[in-house]
Order: C-alpha cells, then structure tokens, then sequence
C-alpha cells in the first residue's frame, strides 16, 4: 500500500514538475518525458515510448495532456492517469488564473502594449515558420492526395470560413479511404 | 449557465484539435472569438503571446484564460472556477478517447486506423494552422487590423522579418521564446522613441 501510494506521488509530481517548467507545449514536453519515464525510472520501454508518442500525436488534444494519460495508465492505470493530467492540467490553471487576475490592469499599461506590440510580430513569425517547415515536409513527401488535401483545406477554412471540424472529418475519412497503412512514423 | 457552455465549447475544442500546439488556433479562434463572442480577436492574440511565455500546452492556457474573462465578472472565486471548468472540458475528450485508444494498443499492438486518419489530417492541420495564422499576421501587422498602406505597422515588419530570418537561418536550434522576448523590448524601446 505505502509504495502504491509513492507511487501515485512520484507520478503526480513528476507531471506537475514537467509541466510547470517546460515552455514551448508538446514538442518539447515529450522529450523530456522519455528522459524521466524511461531513462531515469525505466518504466517505459524505449520503444513502447516511441508508440506512446505517436498515439499522443494523433490523438485530439494537447500533446502533453495525451502523453500524461498514455504514461500514467501504464505505470498505474486509469487512476495514474487521472493523476498525471491533473499534474499536467495544474500549473497552466494556477499561471494563467494569476496573470488573468492581472490582465487588465497589465494590459493597459503603455509599455506593456509596446512590448505585446513587439512580442505579437515575433509569434507571428513563429507560426509563419511553423506553417512554412510543415508544409515543407508534406510537399517533400510526394503524395499527391495529401498536396491536394492541404491547398484545398487552406482555400475552405481561409476564403470559404467552412468549419474547422467539418473540414477535419472530411480529411480524416479521405485519409481511411487512400492512407491506410501508406504512412511512416 | 456559463460554466456548461464553458464545458461544451472547451469540450468540442479538446475534441477537434489534432496534432498539438498550434493546431488548435483554428478552431479556439473560430468557437471562443468568432461564434461565442468570449473575448476579441486582440485578447486571442494576447492569449497565444502570453502561452508562448508560460509552460503549458496553449488550449490549456487559453482554457483557464477564458474560464476567468468569461465567468469572472462575478468575481474572483467564479473565475477560478470557470477557469477549472474549462480546463476540464478541454480534458475530458482526450483522457476519454486516449485511455480507449491506450487500452486497445496493449490489447493488439497495431496502428493502422490511427495510421490511415492521419494521413488525411496531418496534411490538413497544417492548412488550418496557416489559416488561423494569417489572421494572426495581419494582426500584428497592421493598426486596427485594417488591410492599408496607412495602417502598415513598419516597426511590427521589421520585428517580423528579423525574427523570420533568424529562424530560418538557425532552424531548429533557436528557443521561440529568446526571438519572442527580444521582439518585445524592441517593442518598447522603438515604440517608446517614436
């Protein structure tokens, strides 16, 4: 019993932790994850992990939250992962409440425009070179649908205003019906 | 009743965002901007720069933001627990269909459906996230949001197309949040002269 609940501890703190501390959402979070879950633990098999990454990958919602799940019902079923999205869910809740708090009394500070002015043009540029490296790895791949899919689901969401849900069925029915078993991980 | 509608729309946003991070720009700005009338596209944008500068997956971020903006108003403690509310919804899809999807994964082993879905959305991800990232663009781009000469932010170009560069020419090795912050006290600094 007492080492279950060690157990359940080290999971709890361990996202928490990891949460709280990473900036920079999925891509980097999942890393870091393997480093602590596999390496340093050795709860999880290095390939297992690989798995576990994909599945948080194509799976709806946050990379992190998807990761946490994935690790907890390994180590310590439904309830670990229950503990690990709370762990992951918590500090954005408590950063976020704070800076809420404090939003409009920050926000119209002069300076504090002048540097969300500022910050706003470098975001900018990192969806731009986000959207650019995507795009890239899909037109290298060479499939023909997938170009296809991509410029049409640009032209439905950007000019059209279709629904972004809409516009994902249809894609994901249109990759079951040409991609099965087609993609590499 | 604010908080089921808080529940619901995070709920369906949780749902439809595959792919992670900026994937769930799109349909965030489409439900909680355009729909619900929650916050202005100004605070959306706000919202992505201040994720960029707290740990956290962004939906999760703009979940406890908007829980607060929304049910707030009645003070402190219904924020904060608007804010829990949200947080949840945005959850709630995922834990389900992750733990379906862990469970039938150490029962087979095997992909292929997963495979096969993705094959169609991972192309069309990317689209929204440049859809979404036009409206962004222009945001920080130009005064008001208006497409003109006039309203042309010259500094917010320069900022941009500096930043743009640095990350092409340093690739992966970059940390965003560095450009990000130096875009910032450029902000103050050049705003503040002129």
């Amino acid at each position: 019993m007492k080492t279950k609940l060690g157990l359940y501890f080290k999971l709890f703190i361990s996202t928490f932790v990891l949460s709280a501390f990473t900036f920079g959402g999925g891509y980097v979070i999942v890393p870091l994850m393997r480093k602590k879950f596999v390496d340093k633990y050795g709860w999880i098999e290095e390939e297992e992990m690989l798995d576990l990454v994909a599945i948080s990958q194509s799976c709806p919602g946050a990379i992190a939250v998807n990761a946490s799940v994935l690790v907890g019902y390994r180590v310590a079923g439904v309830f670990g992962s229950f503990l690990c999205v709370l762990g992951t869910a918590l500090p954005p809740l408590i950063i976020l409440s704070v800076i809420s708090f404090f939003y409009d009394a920050f926000r119209s500070n002069v300076y504090v425009g002048y540097a969300l002015r500022g910050m706003q043009a470098g975001v900018a540029a990192v969806i731009a070179d986000v959207v650019y490296g995507m795009a890239k790895n899909i037109v290298k791949n060479k499939k023909v649908i997938q170009i296809l899919v991509m410029i049409a689901a640009f032209v439905a969401a950007y000019f059209f205003d279709i629904s972004v849900m809409l516009i994902l069925v249809i894609c994901a029915a249109l990759g079951l019906v040409f991609g099965r078993g087609k993609t590499k991980q | 009743m604010i908080y089921l509608q808080l529940f619901y729309n995070f709920c369906k946003i949780g749902l439809f965002s595959i792919g992670g991070g900026y994937a769930v720009l799109p349909l965030m700005q489409q439900v909680i901007v355009d729909k619900m009338g929650w916050i202005t596209m100004e605070q959306f944008s706000d919202v992505i720069t201040i994720s960029q500068m707290t740990p956290g997956p962004i939906a999760l971020n703009a979940a406890s933001f908007v829980g607060i903006q929304v049910a707030g108003a009645m003070g402190t403690v219904q924020g904060i627990l608007g804010a829990a509310i949200a947080t949840a919804g945005c959850i709630f899809p995922s834990f389900v269909i992750v733990l379906f999807v862990a469970y039938m994964y150490y029962k087979y082993r095997s992909l292929s459906v997963i495979d096969g879905l993705l094959y169609g959305i991972r192309p069309a991800v990317v689209s929204l996230i440049a859809s979404a990232g036009v409206g962004i663009v222009i945001m920080a781009l130009f005064t008001d949001s208006v497409i003109s000469f006039k309203s042309l932010d010259y500094v917010a170009v320069a900022l941009f197309a500096v930043s743009l560069a640095l990350f092409r020419i340093f690739k992966k090795k970059l940390n965003p949040i560095y450009v990000i912050l130096a875009s910032g006290l450029a902000g103050i600094v050049v705003y503040s002269l002129i």
